[in-house]
């Protein structure tokens, strides 16, 4: 059951930038310079927001470097021998200090938005909570009659076909499209970082504490991300891979999962008690 | 600004010889000097260990590093050498001790024996330091040193220990400099010289003193809480026990923001100099420009948690940190301005120096933009932990802070050594590293864009094009470090005689006024500034 199991999930991760419709693999490609594409609304927005503020930045560059070319040009030692003694203006200094504010005042409007916007959803449907481990990943769906499981990271040799080295794990975490998904996490051990790339997610799990944030996925397909806290010796080797499916797929997953990690399911207290 | 002085220099040069010379120097030319020798080694060891890890991220897998502790130990002991034992010790405890006295004309600092103390100090912290990358496996911390992974839990044995002592050490040291620096500066003045005229460097000086001043401690206090959570059985940041390992994140971005202006703002002054001398102008809105700094070292303490936007702070609280956070953009533009309006209407000569600030001004602005996008809490979700964040700080600080090293070297070498260094070597060795360090760290913009996470070893096979872009720059600045130091060794060797002041009427501060090299006692009768001038 397991090994037929996990074997479905590779050949759909393998398949799925083949063209299966709106199927994505988010995961970086070669001589990549911009984001990976994005398949939540708040990550849209961040792409939004960073192409607004991209040309903001690049404006202010050149407009330093014509300057100092000017400069550079105009009042050399030889194209202009006598330096002015000029060492105050008023009109200039005021508008230095004025128009950089009045930038500043621009970009933060909506960056206050979509910080808001971020921050957590109304009304989730349904709830991931994944917990960090030296050096792995767990994950708890705790609607869905407290289904968990752990994932590794596959090691170099054991990568079938399609599977990106250092991204690909043995379970993956699957997710319904269309949902808003509210995510807790938290650590067991040292301080790690979850986070999916092309869905602008990145929380903190901290050992003691519970973070919030939240997913809407838009696309169904694959997507890769990697622990974003130093969290020791396999801090490189701990990746996170999410495949968005349908609901219906998702709630037929979630009824094979329940069999596959049945062992899982007992309450925390009695495998504690086994345990000792 | 120009100063009239009264000849200051009969100095009949004699001083204890041999080590002793140095071990128990109370000059703060000679402990400057020390300084700068100590911030090279820093930088030459902190620079191998950089090189280091381009050379194991040149390509994917684990080729040449593959004992993963030790990698981070790399990661770990790089930004902690570069930080204290090579940026401090050169932009403050060299150029300040060499400088600053001779820019006010003061005969020396106002405590001497405390500024041996000072050095040594910063001396002990550097071989502690090394000693605990060679100890139990080393600390493989990160710079940041955040708890738990830096609990006795993570990290048993005493590497982590040892790093948190260096730290201590050099921060005391860097403490008493900064309390140094400040009364000096304060009481020591030559007549004539009020606050308000004196050059920016000093200015850049005094504020960074303040900066240690208030940052340091919280350093110190918050090193001692995970020293006793390791030692003796406290929680502060420990949850079992009641703790909380944001506490500590809190308390190290308290002093590690300002940090990163103690390190940029002596080089904001020396550009300022450098800037002024070349273009045969005064400083353009000197009242403006020091005040910028002034506000900068202000605002650098209320803005700490924009490093922790992902760790789980209230949404209001983020808001407030990105608000603080761009507020920096304003000073910070009021100097890139006004040091352009210099610029603006002189008579430049783009000697090395010059070329050093002209790259600062721009590399800076350039660091600077990126850090008005990271500012912003919601969208550093994409960014916050990847090499974008890499390379942002790199802008500022490895093609920042280094530049404004380089430039103050170039500045100040022949009046520190008595030789002028080869002009068209020290051009040779700028257009290199120029070229070099953007090679190595524009395209980290890309890899962190694209998601690649920072401090890993080894990386998914579709960064690997940028990242061996990356480390061909790095070969490119070995190529310019090499280059430096040979330059440096045919200055001593074979230098010409630098003149008192080499760089013309431009250079109108005090230190210019006394021979090269600067004789061991300067200023033994104070100078006297001459009134301003009405204006």
């Amino acid at each position: 059951m397991f090994k037929r199991f996990a074997w479905i999930g590779a050949g759909a991760a393998a398949l799925a930038p083949a063209g299966s419709g709106p199927a994505l693999a988010a995961q970086p490609l070669p001589w990549q310079i911009s984001f990976q594409p994005a398949a939540s609304p708040v990550m849209e927005q961040i792409q939004w927001f960073h192409d607004f503020l991209f040309w903001i930045i690049v404006a202010i560059a050149l407009f330093v470097l014509a300057l100092m070319c000017y400069c550079a040009v105009k009042f050399n030692e030889k194209s202009n021998p006598t330096p002015s003694p000029t060492t105050h203006n008023t009109t200039l200094e005021v508008l230095w200090t004025a128009i950089p504010i009045l930038i500043l005042v621009a970009i933060s409007v909506p960056s206050f938005r979509l910080l808001y916007f971020m921050d957590r959803t109304d009304k989730p449907e349904m709830t991931l909570k994944a917990v960090s481990h030296q050096w792995y990943w767990s994950y708890h769906y705790p609607d869905h009659g407290n289904l968990n499981f752990t994932s590794n990271m596959i090691q170099a040799e054991d990568l079938k076909p399609g599977q990106p080295r250092l991204l690909a794990v043995d379970n993956e975490v699957v997710l319904p499209v269309e949902t808003n998904i509210r995510v807790l996490t938290t650590s067991e051990d040292v301080i790690h970082n979850w986070a999916v790339p092309a869905f602008g997610l990145k929380v903190e799990t901290v050992p003691g504490r519970t973070n919030e944030s939240w997913v809407r996925i838009t696309k169904e397909g694959t997507y890769y991300g990697q622990c974003s806290e130093l969290c020791g010796l396999n801090h490189g080797f701990m990746p996170i891979q999410v495949r968005a499916v349908s609901k219906q797929a998702f709630a037929q997953w979630t009824e094979e999962a329940k069999k596959k990690f049945a062992a899982n399911l007992e309450p925390e207290s009695v495998r504690v008690a086994q345990a000792r | 600004m120009a100063y009239g002085t009264s000849d200051a220099h009969g100095s009949h040069d004699h001083h204890p010889s041999g080590w002793k010379r140095w071990a128990y120097s109370t000059n703060h030319k000679d402990i400057g000097t020390m300084y700068l020798v100590l911030a090279a080694i820093g930088g030459l060891v902190g620079g191998l260990m950089s090189w280091l890890i381009r050379l194991e991220l040149s390509q994917p897998g684990l080729q040449y590093i593959t004992d993963l502790q030790f990698y981070n130990v790399l990661v770990s002991a790089h930004g902690l050498i570069m930080v204290f034992f090579f940026v401090m010790p050169a932009l403050i405890g060299g150029f300040g001790n060499w400088i600053v006295p001779l820019m006010i004309g003061a005969p020396d600092m106002a405590f001497p024996r405390m500024n041996n103390i000072s050095f040594w100090l910063t001396a002990g912290g550097l071989v502690l330091l090394l000693t605990a990358g060679f100890t139990a496996g080393g600390p493989g911390t990160g710079w940041t040193v955040y708890p738990p992974l830096s609990s006795n839990e993570y990290h048993p044995g005493p590497a982590v220990d040892l790093a948190i002592l260096s730290l201590h050490v050099g921060g005391a040291g860097s403490i008493l400099g900064a309390i140094n620096f400040i009364v000096t500066i304060i009481n020591m003045r030559a007549p004539g010289m009020t606050m308000h005229r004196m050059p920016l460097f000093v200015w850049a000086t005094l504020v960074t003193a303040f900066l240690l001043v208030l940052a340091m401690p919280v350093l110190a206090g918050g090193l001692t809480m995970l020293l006793t959570d390791r030692n003796f059985g406290t929680t502060f940041f420990k949850v079992a026990g009641g703790g909380d390992p944001i506490l500590w994140q809190h308390l190290f971005w308290f002093f590690g923001h300002p940090e990163v202006y103690i390190m940029i703002i002596p080089a904001f002054g020396i550009v300022s100099q450098i800037v002024s001398t070349f273009s045969r102008k005064p400083v353009f809105g000197y009242l403006g420009m020091a005040y910028a700094m002034a506000a900068i070292g202000v605002i650098g303490f209320v803005v700490w948690a924009h490093h922790m936007y992902s760790v789980g702070l209230d949404v209001n609280t983020r808001a407030y940190f990105v608000a603080a956070t761009m507020v920096i953009a304003v000073p910070t533009g009021i100097k890139i301005f006004s040091w352009i309006a210099t610029m603006w209407g002189g008579s430049i000569r783009f000697d090395t120096p010059m070329l050093w600030a002209c790259g600062f001004i721009f590399l800076f602005v350039l660091g600077g933009v990126t850090g008005i996008q990271l500012a912003n809490a919601g969208p550093d979700m994409a960014w916050h932990d990847t090499y974008y964040v890499v390379a942002h700080f790199h802008y500022v600080l490895s093609l920042g802070a280094v530049f404004g090293i380089f430039g103050g070297f170039y500045y100040w070498f022949g009046k520190m050594c008595g030789r002028q260094y080869s002009e068209a070597a020290g051009r040779v060795h700028f257009w290199l590293t120029f070229f070099g360090v953007n090679l190595l760290f524009f395209p980290q913009h890309f890899l962190g864009m694209a998601g690649m996470p920072r401090r890993i070893p080894d990386y998914p096979d579709a960064y690997s094009g940028w990242n061996m872009v990356s480390s061909l720059g790095a070969v490119v600045t070995i190529v310019g470090t090499l280059w430096f130091l040979w330059l440096v060794f045919r200055t001593f060797t074979a230098g010409e005689k630098a003149a008192a002041n080499p760089w013309g009427p431009g250079a109108t501060t005090l230190e210019w006024t006394v021979p090269s090299p600067a004789p061991f006692h300067t200023f033994e009768e104070t100078p006297r500034i001459a009134p301003e001038p009405a204006h």
